[in-house]
């Protein structure tokens, strides 16, 4: 559970001492990495890893707006490292360090841009899509051999929502992912800042929010995975490890992930390095050991997300670089949307909508 | 007094200044400050290189806005509303499970009495984060108890209990039991048995013994158990987060809302301390009434 661990690493966060020369400490996302290569880092630069995981973006924040993190490498959404450096969290980068940061696609840096101008502050990691889950025998039995599970007619069409609640649906407790997605149901633009705009988001979420089990952003793997719900609101890659821990488990539970035909929200993991980290030499040597494409595929190969590194992809096995869900042709690709950071006023307007679509208050 | 005897009255002292004023008068400091994107997340903060001109000038930037804020915005108040219910009610259900756990451990053979009040005990050795989720894992719609209810024929479709009140319920009065549970039996434990007698001697009836020398001398255990459980359910977070819907006002979640989705250290500060305010006025008048009383009686 994304919220107990947060508070955990909250209360040890003031226990992280600073780290000495030979040490460098990185902080990402769990489950985001293959160890092996955590090894593979010491070994060839006999520098000391320490690595620590988190499971939400405000965990992160709030560790490194307290300011201190003793981290020298973290990993924050686009979204969030956009106001992160306008608080003055990072440093910029030292490209004379990284030889290995020509392998960087352009493609995806064209867009990682709008975030962090001119990408002085940070690299991709990884990114990925947020879209619809279904349990496919679950759903057909409740809504026939047609249902729209590749629209977001399935989750914002109360008609559906009805009969889906039987079986039960799960939504993402984030209101920067749930209501650009209601806006592009819309038509709108999902990425508006208006007030009256974001607005009609509530119009759409509000009278679905009755049918919606519950709004969390991580028990939706074991519950998709488990049969416990048929259908979940929610990011990409953790519907696919859903898929895959169903196959597993033998259980009779067949996923499929979908990115709504409507559009669906692009997100971006950047590496970056904070402002006050101790040891920014070594964070560097990291940034580029990651860079180098074969040790980015061998991380895309074993966590099944796309990476921002277009060298890495001769060595990505088939089962990634050939899967949809997680390489999207050229013509989905055009079809996915980002989101910029809201504005703190438009920030609490935001969250106080959430909060009244969720509890009716 | 003697100078030793003093250091150890201090001790708890201290660590109550340390542990408990100081960080509730940093946080009061900052809910009276205003959300920046900064680090920290708040302005002002105090620059001590400018001597007494800039304590002045932070002093003056002080404001009980977001006192203000919480306030205007009914969502607070019905969160605090909604957790006294919550709390409350399952303050009242713990009580009602607590009081006859407790009842039959005091009545239990001598010899007995330690092996049940370790059962009772013997869940807190799990980690209360498991314990809940083990109850994620009974209660769900897949779960045991609808699983074994289906497979008995008791119910032929599942009952849905996650993500409701009754599943916060559950957890609150599950988890605190042994907190209730304690100090009743404490309590009882001491109780005399002749007086019960007496009582009985005296043309009372069974019923009515045990309503007015029990239930009556066990009062201050039943005190202590519901306070025990009451407060902490009513600032609790991880059942609501885990067992309940998002229907499930509290305001341990509100609390968590302001601090990471809107980053707002000031107004989460605010919404903390009208939290401990709401808890200590109650207490502390309780136990003024408590000692006029005890007072009289003498």
């Amino acid at each position: 559970m994304k919220l107990l661990t947060s508070l955990s690493t909250i209360a040890l966060c003031a226990a992280v001492q600073s780290a000495s020369a030979e040490e460098v400490r990185i902080y990402n996302w769990s489950d985001y990495i293959d160890e092996e290569l955590l090894e593979k880092f010491q070994a060839e630069t006999g520098i000391d890893l320490i690595y620590d995981v988190f499971d939400s973006n405000e965990v992160l924040e709030t560790k490194l707006l307290a300011g201190s993190s003793g981290y020298d490498v973290v990993v924050p959404t686009g979204t969030f490292l956009e106001r992160q450096i306008q608080a003055g969290v990072f440093q910029k980068l030292d490209l004379s360090q990284l030889s290995n940061h020509g392998n960087v696609w352009d493609l995806i840096a064209a867009r990682t841009a709008q975030y962090d101008p001119e990408n002085a502050y940070s690299v991709n990691y990884m990114w990925g899509t947020t879209g619809l889950g279904v349990n496919l025998k679950k759903v057909a039995e409740v809504l026939g051999d047609d249902a729209p599970i590749n629209s977001l007619d399935l989750v914002f069409n109360p008609a559906n929502m009805e009969k889906l609640a039987e079986c039960g649906v799960y939504m993402l407790d984030a209101p920067t992912e749930m209501i650009p997605a209601a806006l592009a149901y819309l038509g709108e633009d999902p990425n508006s800042h208006d007030p009256d705009v974001l607005a009609k988001a509530e119009g759409v979420l509000a009278p679905i929010a009755p049918y919606v089990a519950k709004f969390n952003s991580s028990e939706y793997i074991n519950a998709l995975a488990n049969g416990d719900i048929c259908v979940a609101f929610g990011w990409s890659g953790d519907i696919l490890q859903a898929r895959d821990r169903a196959a597993e488990a033998e259980n009779g539970v067949e996923i499929a992930y979908n990115a709504p035909s409507e559009g669906a929200l692009m997100w971006f993991d950047q590496m970056a390095v904070p402002a006050d980290a101790p040891n920014p030499e070594g964070a560097h040597k990291f940034i580029n050991f990651i860079l180098d494409a074969q040790n980015m595929a061998a991380a895309s190969n074993y966590v099944y997300y796309a990476n921002g590194n277009l060298a890495a992809q001769e060595f990505l096995v088939e089962d990634v670089i050939g899967d949809l869900a997680i390489y999207p042709d050229a013509a989905t690709l055009e079809k996915l949307y980002t989101v910029t950071a809201y504005p703190p006023r438009v920030q609490r307007t935001v969250t106080r909508m959430w909060t009244k679509i969720k509890s009716g208050t | 007094m003697n100078l030793g005897r003093r250091l150890l009255i201090s001790v708890p002292y201290g660590w109550l200044v340390v542990l408990f004023l100081i960080p509730f008068l940093i946080v009061f400091k900052i809910s009276l400050s205003d959300y920046a994107i900064s680090i920290p997340p708040y302005t002002p903060t105090l620059d001590t290189s400018e001597g007494w001109s800039g304590f002045a000038a932070y002093w003056s930037k002080l404001d009980f806005e977001n006192f203000v804020f919480l306030a205007e915005d009914s969502l607070y108040i019905k969160a605090y509303l909604s957790s006294f219910k919550i709390a409350t009610i399952a303050t009242f259900l713990t009580l009602l499970v607590g009081f006859p756990f407790a009842y039959a451990i005091a009545n239990a053979p001598e010899e007995w009495r330690p092996s049940l009040l370790l059962l009772v005990i013997l869940p807190f050795w799990t980690s209360f984060l498991i314990r809940v989720y083990a109850l994620i894992g009974i209660l769900s719609n897949e779960g045991f108890l609808n699983q074994f209810l289906m497979w008995t024929g008791v119910i032929s479709e599942p009952l849905v209990i996650m993500n409701t009140n009754a599943a916060v319920y559950i957890g609150i009065v599950y988890t605190y039991l042994p907190f209730m549970v304690l100090p009743i039996y404490s309590t009882l434990e001491k109780l005399d048995g002749s007086l019960l007698e007496a009582a009985q001697d005296l043309g009372c009836t069974r019923i009515s013994a045990f309503w007015s020398v029990t239930v009556h001398l066990a009062k201050p255990g039943v005190i202590a158990g519901c306070f025990l459980v009451f407060i902490p359910a009513l600032g609790e977070f991880v059942i609501p987060s885990l067992l309940g819907g998002s229907r499930t006002l509290m305001i341990g979640k509100v609390l968590w809302e302001e601090f990471f989705s809107n980053r707002d250290w000031p107004v989460a500060s605010a919404v903390a301390i009208i939290l401990l305010l709401v808890l200590i006025i109650p207490i502390v008048l309780f136990q003024r009434n408590e000692q006029k009383q005890r007072e009289q009686n003498k």
